[in-house]
């Protein structure tokens, strides 16, 4: 700060005369412009370069003064080939630093190819398009709440340049009439919001007399002292680009607290200087939108899309007023398709370089551009100076890691919002890649419960417990045989019910008999099956537990039986002797009632074995 | 299903089937159709797996209610702390972790978080967060913190299953699966985001109980160390395995009293206790605590009564003569009483052995608490249950709760008895303590399942022996069938197939009322991070409240890194983890006097406050303040635990003194000092200013509904830094002091 306004109120005049070296060059007419209507210093300045000389010149000079190159963001310098061109046609021409001899050191300088070189007599009108960030300086330095923030800008009322210039004006446009003081110089009047200085005519070259206005602005100063853009392909179709934002207020600090009762009362008076909103225009189509910051999401965002654009509205926590901090992230996806494109084998990105927000310095820009795993040969073509890096970045189900261009640009300002590609080489079959990752993964999975089930894991395979384990599920296999055999006796029981049945309402006695002894021979072929299992269980010590159950079982199975054979015989001679219905009945009625008893006793014991 | 096919004869009644060959000739059919189907078992194995399955997913995914209503993220106090931990414990390795020293909580003395806090939940959830890594998932350790609790929610389902399997059968087993996948009373503790100790713990105690049990039932020493382990992992996460090591004990003399004691009962008992002390002993925060302080004196007398109880076993079958051994065992058991007692009396003499803590004692009687620790009184989640919140968390359990234990107690046997006490214990802890509801859930949920799954098996296999009979076809058989079946009563209750049916509608519309009711609970209730608020507006839509947020960020970003910032001990791990600020006092109660003395400062006059501000290096003052939304817990209607707290260790500082007539009031009636301490004027300043609602008075107070008294709040010594956009939180700066001429 001590610095900055040593040099504001130091006036110096160069009026060195390097005549032997640039005389031939003359500026002959010279307009510049300085928008100061945000935080960010924009110059245009219109120059028309007039060669004397004799000697043909390809290259002219510009300089700056050092404090303001340090704080030069954005530098184009165009031919302006008359007023019916339009800006977009005309091309930029190349810029280098260069240091001449016998300079004075306090300057830097840039030197522009011209696109054809000037012989003698000719001119070319120039178009330098400057932009300055940090060029404002708040005075005072603290405000309170309430205040509105007044800054300083301070620049030359003459051009500086190493060129005689003919006549040249400046003029300076302000934010709001509101100007607190300006430098007044001969032909000098504040107009509205503009401030006009000149014209003046043949100012030697290095002339520099300082013009300082103090005015105020309340644009957001908005300052990302570190953006980190984070754009990740995915060939599945979409890209996702992440920004993680670190914002400052860079205007005049807060100083005496903050009242919330007198924020909210009157905002733009009691906290003029704050702001509370950052617009980002998104690209159109972008989906998935989200805002957050360390401690989870922002609830304060409003998104409003069309087909053309997609503006996001993002309001930070809390109000920022003058020194306040913040950081959050941003984030979206974008249809790949729309930003990816394939030439000559190679693929490329072509994606806009800078923060989709609106008015926003940032001191220190990183984009990393996060290619898909297997991708090679990767190559970054950016329209301006930029430092490159690789590094390399892990993400889901990623073994090599996938390569990332890291492009950091220091001073960034809308101004380089350009488009930029990235050119890579990536084989459609990586694609697979990871899927198949996956599938194998839960292939093994399975197989390996599979192998689990069915694998023997016991580690000694001659140990009592493992031999009872084996016996035991021998045992209840032979219990499992024995159910099924003893369920079958039941089903002929039913059957035999049936024939009773059928016997009562046809009276054929004769099919009646049949079934028993179909039923019968049946019955003692189960038996004969069902002796194997119980002489098992019988020798084993496992069963001991179960086979009093197995063995009451088959007893009141076989109670069953000969008390159903009872029955059916004794039915089946009453219709015989021709007895009457409600005869037999009462006949029967007592061998009935223990049959169903039976039954009972038959499937709850079965159900016990059931849960054994 | 499977029973269907075992009565596969055809009944077909208009055949005149009279070959044997026909009959014959059915039979292979239906075996071949058999071929083709799975088994009986493996369709029952079938279904039981996909039940789980279905019921793990369904624990899980009901947890996800508050990441989808409000976002991922960290929830309430404590769970903040966890947080910060895990992320220290992934970001510098576990040796870093186990030492360290943290100076931004309990300025100037510093917090040793190593030895302070118990470590499984942030070991499991680095574990997790490392093993994804390993998998190649890159996840963060947010998501993993977040949903660390629902996943061991699901897993705790599992053991549940298992364990109602070993108590019951494998029905109740999953009916209990079920009930305590959706129980409010684990949810409240276990949404997704809900980062706290609970989380894990549960699934460790029932684990621990469940292998403690297999242990006994089977007498088998893998199960007795599986469950030393199970015990060691619930040490490592929550100071709730108190409970395990004083019920464990409690049981085995309850078996040894109604002599159930076997050799399965020593060898559970002796192992585990053994090996869990010494596992237990690993833990930094409980060290000696098992042979030093009193509340696990308890398993330790046990283990030496259950090794003179073997021994006078091994004395009785030597000696032959029961005269001689009645002698022996007198002499012994004097001896051992005597000696235990002498022991027991010399360690607490000697202060070797720790008396009961005051949180132990306030568990006993639920007075104590009030009366001598105000610290722990004043905790919300401390206070004695309410008959609602049982009815709110258990539902339908309260009223099948009983009926499990009729089922227990008619089937008793060393299992049943175990969860009929962790049932009847758990159950008077729950009615101590709001937050021990939390561990009566697993015995609710364990023993309704057994009611559940009982009653429907009965009522089930009464339809299905009504079926059954209904194929004799004779209507008197049935008649005669239930006169005659009076031996099995809960087979046939005297009433018929349709009211079984009836009852069995009923309890499915029961159960899916519990279903309804838990799913609401879950969405409106317990799904609340309570760090954003949320409320309906006038028209019906959601308004955000993330004053806590706004502040805490604020915090982290626009104050200098070493500030120190006061505030109640509630707000202290929240500042630390989302404020990156050092606090003086923060939920890890530890030093009361501390705390006092941050009571004392807000509870003073200005001047004095700020003394003592000066004193503990204080930056900013933070206070929650709900006057303007109406947020009733906010600092103003804690401030008399602030007082009594104060007051406990600072007699200067009087709770009549804030009272007028024993009553809290902050309007014009209030008592002076209320009127002018420190925590009236932060809360209220330039509040009167401020017109709340439309048709009040400015200065017009919502959370209390008055009109404050002092509306013309001056500081001196403190400076308004931030407010909230709702006036939730309140920051303000204190001055450094003026200069002197």
């Amino acid at each position: 700060m001590a610095l900055r306004s040593a040099h504001l109120f130091f006036f110096f005049t160069i009026t060195l005369l390097f005549t032997s070296a640039f005389s031939n060059l003359v500026l002959s007419k010279v307009e510049r412009r300085i928008d100061l209507t945000s935080q960010i210093v924009r110059t245009i300045s219109t120059l028309k370069v007039e060669n004397e000389g004799p000697d043909m010149i390809s290259e002219v000079l510009l300089c700056f003064p050092d404090y303001q190159a340090e704080k030069l963001a954005f530098f184009l310098v165009s031919p302006n080939e008359g007023k019916g061109k339009s800006k977009s046609s005309t091309t930029s021409l190349p810029v280098q630093g260069v240091k001449p001899e016998g300079m004075p050191s306090s300057l830097t300088f840039y030197s522009v190819s011209l696109p054809k070189g000037l012989s003698e007599g000719e001119n070319i009108i120039l178009d330098v398009f400057a932009v300055f960030t940090h060029s404002l300086q708040p005075f005072p330095e603290q405000i309170t709440q309430a205040d509105s923030q007044l800054v300083l800008f301070q620049d030359s009322a003459y051009y500086l340049s190493p060129y005689e210039v003919k006549i040249q004006s400046l003029s300076v446009r302000l934010p709001t009439p509101r100007v607190e003081s300006y430098t007044k110089l001969q032909n000098t009047k504040l107009v509205d919001s503009e401030i006009k200085y000149g014209p003046y005519e043949n100012i030697p070259a290095f002339s520099y007399e300082v013009v300082v206005v103090h005015y105020e602005n309340n644009r957001p100063f908005a300052v990302a002292r570190e953006l980190v853009r984070e754009i990740e392909i995915s060939h599945w179709g979409n890209v996702q680009i992440t920004e993680h934002y670190n914002l400052v207020h860079g205007g005049a600090y807060n100083k005496g607290g903050f009242s919330r009762l007198d924020y909210q009362a009157r905002p733009h008076v009691r906290g003029v200087s704050s702001f509370r909103h950052l617009l980002a225009r998104l690209p159109p189509r972008a989906h998935s939108v989200y805002y957050r910051d360390e401690i989870g999401n922002i609830s304060t965002s409003h998104l409003r899309g069309d087909s053309r654009k997609t503006e996001l509205e993002l309001e930070p926590r809390y109000p920022m007023f003058g020194g306040w901090k913040t950081s959050f992230t941003i984030g979206y996806g974008l249809p790949l398709q729309e930003y990816l494109f394939e030439s000559e084998g190679k693929r490329f990105l072509n994606i806009s370089f800078g923060s989709p927000m609106q008015e926003l310095v940032i001191d220190n820009l990183i984009v990393k551009i996060v290619l898909p795993e297997g991708s090679s040969d990767v190559s970054v073509s950016v329209p301006f100076s930029v430092k490159q890096l690789q590094e390399v970045k892990y993400s889901h189900l990623d073994i090599v890691g996938r390569p990332v261009a890291v492009l950091e640009r220091k001073n960034a300002v809308p101004e380089h919002n350009m488009h930029f590609q990235v050119y890579y080489k990536f084989s459609g079959l990586s694609l697979l890649r990871e899927p198949l990752m996956l599938i194998s993964g839960f292939l093994f999975l399975f197989i390996s419960c599979i192998i689990y089930m069915h694998a023997d894991m016991s580690i000694s395979k001659s140990s009592a417990s493992y031999l009872a384990k084996l016996q035991w599920d021998e045992v209840q296999a032979a219990i499992q045989q024995v159910q099924n055999i003893i369920n079958r006796c039941l089903g002929v029981h039913d059957k035999l019910e049936t024939s009773l049945r059928d016997l009562s309402r046809t009276g054929d006695i004769q099919a009646c008999k049949a079934a028993r002894k179909a039923a019968d021979s049946y019955l003692k072929e189960l038996a004969k099956d069902l002796r194997p299992f119980l002489t098992f269980l019988q020798s084993c010590p496992q069963a001991a537990q179960i086979l009093p159950k197995v063995e009451e079982l088959v007893a009141k199975v076989k109670d069953i039986e000969e008390k159903l054979m009872l029955k059916n015989i004794m039915v089946v001679d009453s219709y015989e002797k021709k007895s009457g219905g409600r005869e037999i009945e009462n006949k029967v009625a007592a061998l009935q009632q223990k049959l169903t008893t039976l039954r009972h006793e038959v499937d709850d014991i079965l159900e016990v074995i059931d849960e054994i | 299903m499977g029973g269907s096919t075992h009565q596969n004869t055809p009944v077909s009644s208009t055949a005149q089937v009279s070959s044997s060959n026909n009959m014959k000739a059915d039979l292979p059919f239906s075996f071949s159709l058999k071929t083709f189907k799975l088994k009986t078992k493996q369709q029952e194995l079938l279904i039981r797996v996909t039940i789980l399955g279905l019921v793990y997913i369904l624990a899980f995914i009901t947890r996800l209610f508050s990441v989808l209503r409000y976002e991922s993220m960290i929830h309430e106090f404590d769970p903040y702390f966890n947080y910060r931990t895990t992320l220290f414990l992934t970001e510098n390795g576990f040796y870093e972790f186990w030492n360290w020293f943290d100076s931004e909580s309990w300025y100037p003395l510093g917090r040793i978080i190593g030895g302070t806090l118990y470590p499984g939940l942030m070991v499991t959830a680095a574990l997790i967060y490392w093993t994804l890594r390993f998998l190649r998932f890159a996840v963060h350790i947010r998501e993993v913190c977040v949903l660390t609790a629902p996943f061991f929610a699901s897993n705790t389902t599992i053991v549940a299953y298992f364990f109602g399997k070993e108590l019951w059968d494998s029905g109740a087993g999953l009916v209990a699966a079920a009930l305590i996948a959706i129980c409010p009373g684990y949810i409240s503790r276990s949404v997704a985001g809900s980062y706290d100790n609970e989380g894990v713990a549960i699934f460790a105690l029932l684990l621990t109980f469940y292998l403690f049990v297999k242990a006994v039932n089977t007498g088998s020493l893998a199960w007795a160390l599986a469950s030393a382990f199970g015990y060691f992992y619930m040490v490592s996460a929550w100071g709730g395995y108190v409970f395990i090591i004083n019920l464990i004990p409690l049981y085995v003399l309850v078996l040894l009293i109604t002599g159930r004691y076997s050799m399965r009962l020593y060898v559970a008992y002796n192992c585990m206790y053994v090996l869990g002390m010494l596992l237990a002993m690993q833990i930094q925060f409980v060290g000696f605590q098992h042979v030093q302080s009193g509340e696990h004196m308890a398993a330790m007398g046990v283990f030496f009564l259950m090794q003179v109880f073997y021994f006078l076993g091994w004395v009785k079958h030597l000696l032959s003569d029961t005269k001689l051994f009645q002698a022996f065992l007198r002499v012994t058991l004097t001896c051992t009483i005597g000696l235990g007692g002498l022991a027991l009396g010399v360690g607490m003499a000697s202060g070797y052995i720790s008396p009961w803590t005051g949180r132990f004692y306030s568990l006993l009687d639920p007075t104590y608490a009030k009366d001598h620790i105000p610290i722990i009184a004043s905790v919300s989640e401390h206070q004695p249950t309410a008959w609602s919140s049982f009815m709110f968390d258990f539902h339908i359990l309260l009223f099948l709760f009983p009926a499990g234990l009729y089922f227990c107690f008619k089937r008793l046997s060393d299992t049943t008895i175990f969860i009929v006490m962790y049932g009847l214990t758990s159950m008077y802890f729950a009615s101590v303590m709001v937050r021990l509801i939390l561990v009566a859930t697993p015995a609710m949920c364990l023993i309704s399942g057994i009611s559940v799954s009982a009653t429907l098996k009965n009522l089930t296999s009464l339809i299905r022996t009504k079926n059954k009979t209904l194929h004799t076809g004779s209507s008197k058989g049935t008649v005669s069938a239930k006169a005659s079946s009076k031996a099995s009563f809960d087979q046939s209750p005297p009433f018929g197939k349709k009211t079984a049916i009836a009852l069995l509608v009923g309890a499915f519309y029961l159960l899916s009322q519990y279903a309804m009711h838990c799913t609401w609970v879950t969405s409106e209730a317990y799904s609340s991070p309570s760090i954003v608020l949320a409320a309906r507006g006038a028209h019906g839509d959601r308004i955000i409240f993330d004053d806590y947020r706004e502040a805490y960020f604020w915090l982290r970003q626009n104050t200098p890194q070493d500030a120190k910032v006061m505030s109640w001990w509630d707000y202290g791990y929240q500042i630390t983890a989302m404020g990156n600020r050092t606090v003086i006092v923060d939920n890890n109660t530890w030093n009361n006097t501390h705390i006092a003395t941050v009571g004392r400062a807000m509870s003073s006059y200005e001047d004095e406050a700020y003394e003592i501000m000066r004193s503990l290096d204080v930056d900013y003052v933070l206070v929650v303040f709900g006057g303007v939304t109406g947020y009733s817990s906010d600092d103003i209607n804690k401030f008399l635990w602030m007082v009594r707290i104060g007051g406990g260790v600072f007699p200067v500082i009087k709770e009549p003194d804030y009272l007028v007539n024993g009553e809290y009031r902050v309007d014009k009636g209030a008592a002076p000092k209320m009127l002018n301490c420190l925590m009236y004027k932060l809360s209220y300043y330039r509040f009167g200013e401020l017109t709340t609602e439309y048709g009040k008075p400015p200065g017009y107070d919502r959370a209390r509904g008055v009109e404050i008294g002092n509306k013309d709040v001056k500081l001196h010594h403190l400076e308004e830094a931030f407010t909230t956009s709702n006036w939730i939180v309140r920051i303000y700066k204190v001055k450094s002091p003026s200069n002197r001429w």
